[in-house]
């Protein structure tokens, strides 16, 4: 109802208002107001008393100056006043002042509250609906502690009007938004459920509003609105167009409602109740078949409501994530969005395939259109839509599709914004890795990366690239010759300087023997990008020096005089000048023995959480594709009813803790079917997070390095974070070994649930039995520490080791830690002495090719004799001297005991001094020990 | 060096634009606008600084000139020539309006052109100018070559402020002082800071190249003189002022100024500036205020004012005017007063007392009741100064006109056939005493 209507108007009001208008300048306006103020001042202070269209006027011109931006700190009272007043228009100016000029003057908000009490237990609705509407507009803490209990009673009272129930659901969200604590839950929840059966469309779509919310709080007590919902929804979406009259919006029925419906139902799982289910399924699907009709009228509001309608369904789909129809159904529908004329139509079909991808029953309909998302992300005009087509190849990207998708962005990357480019950066370097089956790959395209878009690597990028780089060994002499051949491009950007940098430093050995990257072309062509560098890559420069120094003792005189050179020793910065001096230092007096240990290869990077995908989360906030699988983990946790996943007493079962990498190196895609998430209990987790369907989160950081140590001996510590250190201590006769686990408490606070597991794969599984003696006790003291005996029997031979998985938790948060046990093969060697001649004799009598497994190989340690001879020695096997003729060389024997069989093996070792290489020679009765054995014992020098 | 000049109306349109160098962009138009003259807040500073250019602006009633540099200027120097540059079309066109900026604003680009050259700032002579950029645009024919060439040799020559061969029948002079005196007084009476800023006007009619000299109480000059006349120092002493800075027109030799401290010219024909300067000592207060303020409850104010004229009892002020300030609270005023007319005004805020007349040495007094309606707000009143406004006919600052010689040689009149007006306006500046 408009304030001044003809009949009713405030002739003074216009004039006023006319007056403000014409003012020339900001002076005249406020001599204006200071003017009209005073008058009403006069008017408030004056003796007789005001009648009531006056106090309407003179308040209304108070607002007016308000809402002008003047300060206003009188009228308050004569607002109250208008409150009591049993007119419309008086008592409308009244509230609307209120709502606006709140004041937290108690005596008034006394006299406010009667006011607005009064109104509510007025019968009529108008006054009513006045006074809920000032309640909302205020909302404040104080309103809520004196009417929440109030607006329950009179929104379910059977008696109100409609318009005023509507009024009163909406206020009461209102409240409940400011202050949920405030608004007390009890009957009235089952039947504000009820609202959602009225008659009145209105009213229902306001109570929608309100069980929405109120369902996101207590999912419990309104579980009984999905049933309701769904009724209401099916009748909404199959009554013909003109059925609801005032509530079809251009031939969409009852849009608004239905949109909050649909909203309503994503609080909830998919309805377990099969025919309400069935009914829920129906719905979605004649929602998604009306979107195929032809539409009723060309006018853009009809296609914009169909398909907000449509955009929530199937965001309930997706939500529901069960019928695997309706999600192909959806993912075709959102595909022809893909090319639509409306750019927002685009925009948000990609939006939405992107969490449709991440569905496995629709990753491979989303799949289908990858040509047509390229085709976006090379002619969209706009950059938002653009941005959103990248996050959808993102999240489309398997290891089928990771190379073209890959490649894709690379080229994009090139003609990119700005504004999203180290976005892109960051997402192509994770499915970089993520999908990597050939690390070659990996690092072509890292490479690849840093030359389009230098300024746009972050540092975690290049980090990252350098960590694979040296804990994957097949791939570093790749990588120093790949970064070698990208550091001759005349200009290349200095994060490019900086991997060359680290790689060349650590394994520019591996392509040393080419005549063309010989030690000193390596050396000469970083140092020609040194003086363009920043003072951090020069740093790095310097360490990659003196590691030459040590790779290559024939350029020490070169880079010697190069660290001399006055531009270092004496350089302004401190950080150069102190690298170059201790540098120096370090290679005039070190010997080569010391100069090698200090500047040995570095060891294998720890796994970590993958730094880069930390930061695209970081930088993307909470909507991302990968924090959905988070939700999704909470949503699947909510579902399994517990507050989390308990940790599974079986072995096949684990959950990933948040803080475990969940790009995890070995990571497999996810398995394209696995069971239905109802299926079992923490299926859909499993399917999600694991690396393949039966074994365990990744395995813990250093790992890898351990398990090689333990190959020749048998007791320290083999794994050790900020929490807990595991010991080991064991001992083998025969086929039998027996495993001492000591697990140290390093904190001061104590593990609960303390849980470890011992997990044999199920190619392991036949052929070593491991079982754990008695369980340990489920709390670990601070600082203390546990004994577990494990023992073990090796009934045939066998190649991978079996994973200990330990979960606990410490402080608030779940921890889970996987570690390969070392058990190998060589663990059940018995050594054999024998003569030369048996040797032979038995040497030649397994002469057959399979029988034989050779491996030539560089060393990775210096080559000592007296250390070659204690790692075979606690190989296992016999070291027989004066056997062969050549007495640098070295052999042995043994024989591996299985339950099953007795394997006899002789191994020969040459090494060769000049080449620092080694020659390995292993001989046995099978063929699968014989390349077991040879892969462990290669890995040792 | 000023880049360029815009002038806006005060809705922040532009009216003037006129750009002198290309560091200054189109978008700097719309950044003063956007960043000064359409701010939140009331931008105070007349210095602005945004995205690396500066903007000076100055205001005439609704009117904004706003000159913009990207350099490191003399803040001064741009302020005094937007002063100029609105003497200047003052003197053409009256009043600074919007209507006359536009009706004239050909004449305006006209005379950018001829006082700003690539931003450095040139003639800016009133009379100078207008004997060759004239409102009549017709008359440029009228001119002979003699006339063109004479104004060119006369714009460019060493004395570009006035041309030869100028004849009056009567040479007459008139000298204006005029002084603003300044002033903000605690309710006890005690001066809490003073100052007089005068200008002394000329306007000359004299016939030739008249070499005019100029004299005034300036007490480094009389005590030079005063060495030789021992019994003379008591007297000047008290006669004397301390001038404490002063600026000249071009026309006055500086040199001779810094050497002799005599003030020697030749003047423009007409009205122009001769000199301005400050004191801050001895200044004579025309007019002394004593409040008496009484807050009576909540909802009552009394105010009594008493102002005492403190000069020659022979002396008239005149066009006083008090202004009392009202709280912002005030719901009705009763003013009770002796001499003169006050009444309230609500639109200001203020209890305004206008006297016509009122002679030295005399006393007056108003009261008035405030009535107040009581609010919620604890602000207390911050009790904004009483101000006041006068003229009175001798200068606060004690500065007398000494002489002012003119000599012609060329000519046959001496300085005694030259008629001499001096005349002497005090005005209140910011005269303002706390209560």
């Amino acid at each position: 109802m408009p304030a001044v209507s003809k009949g009713d108007g405030m002739r003074g009001l216009a004039v006023f208002i006319s007056d403000i208008r014409n003012c020339k300048s900001k002076e005249a306006e406020i001599k204006r107001i200071n003017k009209e103020l005073a008058n009403i001042r006069s008017k408030f202070k004056g003796d007789k008393a005001l009648d009531g269209y006056s106090k309407k006027k003179y308040v209304c011109k108070l607002l007016f100056i308000f809402l002008l931006g003047h300060d206003i700190d009188f009228g308050h009272m004569e607002a109250v006043n208008l409150l009591s007043s049993n007119r419309y228009t008086e008592k409308q100016i009244g509230y609307l002042f209120i709502s606006v000029l709140v004041n937290s003057n108690s005596e008034l908000i006394r006299l406010i509250n009667n006011a607005i009490k009064n109104d509510l237990a007025s019968r009529n609705p108008t006054f009513m609906g006045l006074a809920l509407h000032c309640i909302a507009s205020v909302g404040s803490r104080e309103m809520a502690e004196a009417f929440a209990g109030e607006i329950p009673k009179v929104l379910v009272a059977g008696d109100t009007m409609d318009s005023v129930k509507q009024s009163a659901a909406l206020c009461l969200l209102r409240l409940y938004r400011t202050s949920p604590d405030l608004v007390p839950m009890g009957d009235w929840t089952s039947r504000v459920v009820h609202l959602l059966n009225d008659q009145h469309l209105g009213v229902v779509t306001a109570a929608t509003s309100l069980i929405t919310t109120l369902a996101q709080k207590n999912p419990e007590e309104f579980k009984t609105s999905v049933s309701l919902a769904v009724s209401r929804l099916s009748r909404i979406v199959t009554s013909a167009s003109t059925d609801l009259q005032d509530y079809t919006y251009y031939f969409v029925p009852a849009p608004w409602l239905s949109v909050k419906l649909l909203r309503l139902l994503q609080c909830y799982p998919p309805p377990e109740d099969p025919a309400v289910r069935g009914r829920l399924t129906e719905c979605l699907e004649t929602i998604l078949n009306k979107a195929q009709e032809p539409p009723k009228s060309k006018k853009v509001q009809h296609s914009n409501a169909k398909n907000a309608v449509l955009f929530e369904a199937i965001s309930l789909i997706i939500h529901h994530d069960s019928e695997p129809n309706l999600l192909v159904r959806a993912c075709n529908q959102l595909g022809q969005f893909l090319q639509h004329r409306e750019t927002n139509l685009r925009y948000l079909a990609l939006e939405s395939m992107c969490t449709l991808a991440s569905s496995e029953f629709s990753h491979e309909a989303v799949k289908t259109h990858i040509e047509t998302v390229i085709n976006a992300l090379k002619t969209e005009r706009d950059v938002s839509v653009r941005q959103r087509a990248v996050d959808l190849l993102y999240a489309m990207c398997d290891r089928s599709n990771a190379p073209q998708i890959v490649a894709e962005m690379l080229s994009y990357l090139e003609t990119a914004d700005y504004s999203i480019r180290e976005e892109i950066v960051l997402k192509v370097a994770i499915l970089a890795e993520k999908y990597a089956v050939d690390y070659t790959w990996y690092v072509d395209t890292i490479l690849n990366l840093i030359r389009i878009a230098g300024d746009y690597v972050s540092e975690e990028v290049w980090y990252r690239v350098i960590q694979i780089v040296i804990n994957r060994d097949d791939v570093q002499g790749y990588a120093a010759k790949t970064v070698f051949e990208a550091l001759q491009a005349p200009a290349c950007h200095e994060n490019l300087v900086k991997v060359g940098g680290y790689i060349l430093g650590e394994f520019g050995n591996l392509i040393a023997g080419d005549p063309r990257s010989s030690p000193l072309i390596q050396f000469n062509l970083l140092h020609s990008k040194f003086h363009l560098c920043s003072v951090p890559t020069r740093a790095l420069l310097l360490s990659t020096y003196i590691k030459f120094v040590n790779l290559f003792p024939e350029v020490k005189p070169t880079i010697q005089d190069v660290l001399r050179s006055d531009s270092q020793l004496r350089n302004a910065d401190v950080e150069l000048q102190q690298r170059a001096v201790e540098y120096l230092r370090l290679s005039t007096v070190a010997s080569t023995d010391i100069l090698a240990t200090v500047l040995e290869e570095m060891p294998p990077f720890p796994e970590r959480e993958s730094s880069i995908l930390a930061k695209l989360k970081k930088k993307k906030g909470p909507s991302t594709v990968t924090d959905l699988e988070d939700t999704k983990r909470e949503r699947s946790v909510d579902v399994n009813g517990g507050p989390e996943p308990a940790p599974a007493s079986t072995s096949a079962v684990s959950t990933p803790s948040p803080s475990a990498d969940l790009l995890g190196l070995g990571a497999a895609p996810p398995a394209p079917a696995g069971p239905p998430p109802s299926s079992s209990g923490g299926g859909l987790l499993v399917d999600v997070f694991s690396d393949s369907a039966s074994v365990v989160a990744p395995l813990a950081p250093g790992s890898e390095d351990n398990f090689a140590r333990f190959v020749c001996k048998n007791n320290g510590v083999l794994f050790e974070n900020q929490l807990l250190q595991i010991g080991l201590k064991s001992e083998f006769r025969q086929n039998l070994g027996r495993m001492f686990i000591f697990y140290g408490n390093k904190t001061s606070t104590q593990f609960l649930n303390f849980t470890p597991t011992l997990i044999c794969s199920d190619d392991l599984q036949p052929n070593i039995l491991g079982f754990i003696t008695k369980p340990v006790d489920p709390t670990v003291e601070g600082g203390a520490q546990v004994q577990q005996v494990v023992n073990i029997e090796c009934v045939s031979d066998f190649t991978e080791a079996p994973v200990l998985n330990i979960q606990f938790r410490y402080g608030g948060t779940f921890q889970n830690v996987s570690v390969q046990l070392p058990i190998t093969l060589n663990k059940f060697f018995q050594p054999t002495e024998m003569a030369s001649q048996d040797f032979f004799q038995r040497w030649k009598q397994l002469s057959n090719p399979q029988q034989e497994v050779q491996n030539i190989f560089k060393a990775k340690h210096p080559m000592d004799t007296e250390v070659t001879k204690a790692k075979i020695i606690g190989f296992g096997s016999a070291l027989l001297e004066e056997v062969d003729p050549n007495p640098a060389n070295f052999v042995g024997a043994g024989i591996i005991h299985t339950k099953t069989t007795q394997i006899g093996c002789l191994l020969r070792l040459e090494p060769n001094l000049q080449a620092q290489m080694y020659r390995l020679t292993l001989r046995t009765s099978k063929e699968a020990v014989s390349q077991r054995l040879c892969e462990l014992l290669s890995a040792q020098f | 060096m000023i880049g360029g000049l815009f002038i806006y109306n005060h809705k922040g349109e532009v009216l003037i634009s006129r750009v002198y160098r290309d560091d200054i962009g189109r978008n700097a138009v719309d950044a003063f606008r956007v960043n000064v003259i359409h701010a939140r807040q009331q931008v105070r500073s007349p210095v602005t600084n945004i995205a690396r250019t500066s903007f000076f602006h100055v205001k005439r009633s609704n009117i904004w000139l706003a000159a913009v540099t990207k350099q490191n200027v003399n803040a001064a120097m741009v302020f005094e020539f937007l002063y100029k540059m609105c003497d200047v079309m003052a003197a053409y066109f009256g009043k600074i309006s919007e209507e006359n900026i536009k009706n004239n604003f050909v004449l305006i680009y006209e005379l950018l052109d001829e006082i700003l050259d690539f931003g450095y700032p040139q003639n800016s002579e009133t009379g100078a100018l207008k004997t060759f950029i004239t409102q009549q645009g017709i008359k440029s024919q009228h001119q002979t070559k003699e006339e063109q060439s004479q104004i060119t040799s006369q714009v460019t020559g060493q004395i570009g402020w006035r041309r030869e061969g100028i004849k009056y029948r009567r040479n007459e002079l008139f000298l204006d002082v005029l002084e603003s005196v300044n002033l903000l007084m605690s309710p006890q009476g005690q001066v809490l800071s003073a100052h007089v800023s005068g200008r002394v006007v000329m306007k000359s009619y004299l016939s030739g190249m008249p070499e005019c000299k100029f004299g005034m109480n300036d007490k480094i000059v009389i005590e030079k003189q005063g060495k030789g006349i021992a019994d003379e120092t008591s007297k000047s002493g008290k006669q004397s002022i301390a001038i404490d800075d002063c600026t000249f027109h071009q026309c006055v030799r500086l040199s001779k100024f810094d050497s002799e401290r005599s003030i020697s010219f030749i003047p423009p024909d007409g009205e122009f500036e001769l000199m301005r300067y400050r004191t801050t000592k001895d200044i004579i207060l025309p007019f002394r205020v004593i409040p008496l303020v009484r807050e009576v409850g909540r909802t009552k104010l009394e105010v009594k004012v008493v102002i005492k004229s403190n000069f020659k009892p022979s002396l008239l002020a005149q066009k006083i005017e008090v202004r009392i300030p009202t709280p912002l609270n005030t719901s009705g005023v009763q003013v009770i007063c002796m001499k003169g007319k006050a009444k309230y005004k609500a639109s200001e805020n203020a209890i305004v007392w206008k006297i016509k007349r009122m002679a030295g040495m005399k006393e007056s007094q108003i009261s008035a009741e405030i009535e107040l309606l009581p609010t919620n707000d604890k602000k207390k009143w911050a009790r904004p100064p009483i101000s006041m406004n006068f003229e009175v006919p001798f200068a606060p600052s004690g500065l007398k006109v000494r002489y002012l010689k003119v000599f012609e040689p060329k000519l046959n009149y001496s300085d005694h056939d030259v008629i001499k007006w001096v005349r002497y306006i005090g005005r209140s500046g910011i005269y303002e005493t706390r209560c």
